[in-house]
């Protein structure tokens, strides 16, 4: 057993106390305004008894568990109560869960995002079962007058073997509510979990089937009004005027006015990114009136002069951001990119002597890959639910990143952050894009504007031209070989608008003697954000596909080439701060070798190799693709996983599959351009997202068993993949592929996309 | 503004609207169906279906004065119990990430299975292209049809 001190910091089972005696009601809501049936009335409790701020439990023995984290599809509202319900030794079937609301005061860290939930949920999540059933214990302890020590647990059931006697939780639930949190407790051993590593289905299974309110979009209150909003049409642009005549008098149409979401002397966050600060606001009664009134607006836009600003880093560091001016076209930013490509870059890590053996090199391989700005184009599209009266505001809406917006809203109504009730929506889809959650300010500003309760809805146009894209990037990577065509040196130089993709410190760098990485970037005022495995969602596809056709040029096997660096990497590493387990690494590469069969290749099959170490996890993938009918088909993808314990296998095996298809649709299709600031497609029917005809046939996720505390998964199954597709279609083709999305190239060769 | 007769889940409904309204709204808006979700507005993504006289239909392009005489169902009523077969189906494969497409995704399934209930791999690609799932739940998807399917 592990013991477990609870004073590390850890709001969330330490007040007890203090929240038995009053403090804010958690909305117990039944998911956001379902109401139970009769059956599950009959079987709910007469009073619960709150024993932490995840674990609520009945006088029958039900129990409630509070999902902290934001729901956006990775199923952490499934498993991360699994910790806290495998902890607490209760029988999964009389769990229900309940999202929680933001609650600092409660609850650390209500954050989904960087893969990081199930990570740094581990110990927490698991302390605050054991808590909680060390005080059920200690209850049944004072009521039988045995020793705590005596005492078992097992399925929501306490046992005295001595004495014979037992009780469910429920009825020693009222009396452990009132009882001192241990300062230690022992956590379970992996080898005892009866819950963690054991499928269960996703809680909100049957609601998401039958089509229940469960989205900020779904939400509707008595008087509610609702608005759409009106932005700048391009990059670089502002509000000059609207014609607020020009909408007057539709139907249905209430008020058109500005909102401006921040003020002048607000200090921005490092979440504060945001394309368009003033927009245009239209209220009415309905949707699909205000769409239409938003047609109509007549308004004027002028180019934005350079802005400047302090923002505040990721870790809290102030830096200025200047956003420069004009309206900005992606051949200009191809044609600034190549001259980059050309010069020197900052030099983030060097080992050895890479110039001079460059110099010497018998043979020099270059190759230059590429990638475009990408939208999120999560499916539903940016809105949020906002009631503010007077010095109060509750909002309700789709975000990743609740404690990033508060203070944003909190200055832009004026109203102090405690009187600010964020509750959290599950949300459709995220992938970054939610922790930018502008969408709550402006649907508060919106409502405090109008004094009545509002919903704001994004159209698609809107949510696709607002920013927030993942950045345009540029890698160049160049190998010097000797004459027995041994690898003499390694050259990675990178970057992108606005940032570089690099990280220094992965792979292949301390396992190669003479390492040189450099990095660049060039501003724009076009935003970018968090895009599932940021950087690495790029630089793992041009760096795999470089090792690929080095492997290639070498004559080795690119799995056998692989291991042999990171053998090397293992033995004796080169440098310092190399940011991975070289074993790990290998590790799945042999599971993916093994899995997909890769040294028994089957006629007309071409298959592909990549492996990525991103957000603590490994992983390795092996894609297929037949060529039919003069079209490429992605016949089969195997992963192979090291993301340590797995807490909800085929949950987790989900996740992993729609990483996969992801990588595979923004590898073959996924591109933002612009044209004098304007985003040049707007709707799904000009940017091609993937759909069940392109989605692989067959997909195979497979794990490390190991015993090493959990890592991140929703996004290390993402980049690798982009490689793995690019390596597989050049086998089927001939050619590679060092610009996305290859769907036009594919096309240029005459074959069918 | 118009008053329209509408039939809705088997149910009787009267709604005052502009007759241009998509159904998508008059269902989310006036009537408090929000299981029918909003993706794109221009019928491309899926979202939004729903059946009208038993076919699977984007409401996003369907005014409410086209309607009258047809029998609509939408997520809420596609079974009494959320027991139909395409939903039995998505749970056993634990299909929804997000959720959000899913309803449009289980419609489309469910018509397709009414008009053809052993459906090949090719014909569920047909039947379904026009779903877009963000969070690439396709196979399970496939695999809950073809489940569903033999459930019949």
């Amino acid at each position: 057993m592990t013991t477990v001190n609870t004073k590390i910091n850890r709001r969330s089972f330490l007040k007890v106390s203090a929240l038995a005696g009053g403090g804010m009601v958690l909305s117990f809501s039944w998911l956001a305004g379902c109401k139970p049936t009769a059956k599950e009335m009959l079987a709910m409790p007469k009073e619960w008894f709150e024993l932490n701020s995840y674990i609520k439990i009945g006088d029958n023995g039900l129990i409630t568990i509070y999902s902290p984290n934001p729901e956006f599809g990775s199923n952490v509202k499934t498993s991360m109560p699994m910790l806290v319900a495998e902890e607490l030794d209760v029988d999964w079937k009389n769990v229900m869960v309940e999202q929680a609301d933001f609650y600092p005061e409660r609850f650390d860290r209500q954050f989904t995002g960087g893969s990081q939930g199930i990570r740094q949920g581990w110990k927490p999540l698991r302390t605050a079962g054991a808590t909680a059933k060390a005080m059920l214990v200690a209850a049944a302890a004072q009521t039988w007058n045995v020793p705590a020590s005596e005492i078992t647990t097992s399925n929501g059931e306490i046992t005295h073997a001595g004495s014979g006697k037992k009780a469910g939780y429920g009825e020693m639930a009222s009396l452990a509510a009132t009882l001192e949190v241990p300062e230690e407790v022992e956590l379970k051993e992996i080898k005892d979990f009866k819950i963690i590593g054991n499928s269960k289905k996703n809680v909100d299974g049957q609601k998401i089937v039958t089509g229940k309110p469960m989205y900020a979009l779904d939400k509707k209150v008595e008087g509610m009004k609702y608005a759409a909003i009106v932005h700048p049409p391009a990059f670089g642009m502002k509000l000059k005027s609207f014609d607020k005549e020009s909408i007057s008098g539709m139907p249905g149409i209430m008020d058109v006015f500005s909102i401006n979401i921040f003020k002048d002397d607000y200090a921005r966050n490092f979440f504060d990114t945001t394309t368009f600060p003033e927009i245009v606001a239209i209220v009415g009664n309905s949707t699909w009136e205000v769409m239409q009134a938003k047609k109509n607006l007549k308004a004027e836009w002028e180019e934005a002069p350079k802005s400047e600003f302090m923002a505040a880093g990721f870790g809290g560091n102030a830096t200025e951001v200047t956003v420069p001016a004009g309206l900005e076209n992606t051949s200009s930013h191809k044609a600034r990119m190549a001259e980059y490509i050309q010069k020197p870059g900052n030099i983030l890590r060097r080992d050895g002597d890479p110039e001079g053996q460059f110099k010497k090199a018998h043979k020099v391989i270059e190759r230059t890959y590429s990638a475009p700005f990408l939208a999120h184009n999560t499916m539903e599209p940016m809105n949020a639910f906002a009631h503010v009266q007077g010095d109060k505001a509750e909002i309700y809406g789709p975000t990743q990143a609740p404690e990033m917006i508060r203070g944003t809203i909190e200055q832009a109504l004026g109203i102090p952050k405690e009187n600010i009730q964020i509750n959290l929506a599950r949300m459709g889809g995220g992938f970054g894009r939610r922790a930018y959650s502008h969408h709550l300010v402006e649907a508060a500003l919106i409502s405090q504007k109008i004094q009545a309760p509002v919903k704001m809805v994004y159209t698609r146009e809107d949510d696709m031209s607002a920013g927030v894209y993942r950045p345009t990037y540029s890698a160049t990577y160049r190998a010097a070989l000797d004459e027995n065509n041994k690898l003499l040196a390694f050259h990675v130089k990178a970057g992108g608008i606005p940032e570089s993709p690099i990280h220094a410190n992965r792979f292949p760098a301390g396992a190669i003697e003479n390492y040189l990485a450099e990095g660049w970037d060039l501003p724009s005022n076009i935003t970018i954000g968090a895009f599932r495995a940021p950087r690495s969602n790029f630089i793992a596809g041009a760096e795999q596909s470089f090792l690929d056709e080095l492997a290639e040029e070498m004559g080795k096997d690119p799995i056998e080439f692989r291991l042999e660096l990171l053998k090397r990497a293992e033995m004796d590493p080169v440098g310092e701060n190399n940011d991975y387990v070289p074993s790990r690494y290998a590790g799945v590469l042999e599971l993916v070798r093994e899995k997909s069969n890769w040294n028994s290749p089957q006629a007309n099959v071409h298959r592909g190799v990549s492996a990525y170490f991103c957000h603590n996890s490994y992983v390795a993938e092996v894609v297929d693709t037949v060529v039919k009918d003069n079209k490429p088909v992605v016949e089969s993808v195997y992963a192979a996983v090291d993301c340590g314990v797995v807490v909800n296998p085929d949950a987790a095996a989900n996740m992993g599959e729609g990483a996969i298809v992801d990588g595979i649709g923004n590898a073959f299709f996924g591109e933002m351009a612009f044209e004098n600031g304007a985003p040049t497609k707007t709707n799904f029917d000009k940017y091609r997202m993937i759909r069940h005809r392109e989605a692989p046939k067959k997909i195979e996720v497979h794990f490390v068993e190991n015993t090493e505390d959990p890592t991140g998964l929703g996004e290390p199954l993402f980049p690798p993949v982009f490689a793995a597709l690019a390596n597989s279609l050049y086998k089927a083709t001939g050619k590679r592929y060092y610009e996305q999305p290859f769907a036009p190239q594919l096309e240029m060769q005459n074959l069918r996309m | 503004m118009a008053t329209y007769n509408l039939t809705i889940n088997g149910k009787s409904l009267q709604v005052d609207a502009d007759p241009n309204t998509p159904m998508l709204w008059v269902l989310r808006d006036h009537l408090d169906l929000v299981g029918t979700k909003f993706g794109c507005g221009i019928a491309q993504c899926g979202a939004c279906t729903i059946h009208l006289d038993g076919n699977a239909v984007r409401s996003c392009q369907l005014p409410v004065s086209a309607v009258e005489n047809s029998e609509i169902t939408t997520i809420e009523g596609l079974s009494g119990e959320g027991d139909h077969p395409v939903q039995k189906a998505w749970i056993e494969h634990d299909v929804p990430q997000c959720g959000y497409c899913q309803a449009g995704q289980i419609m489309s399934a469910a018509a397709l299975l009414k008009n053809n209930p052993t459906p090949s791999d090719e014909d569920i690609d047909n039947a379904m292209n026009g779903n877009i799932c963000r969070c690439g739940t396709y196979t399970r998807i496939k695999a809950a049809v073809k489940t569903a399917s033999q459930n019949l």
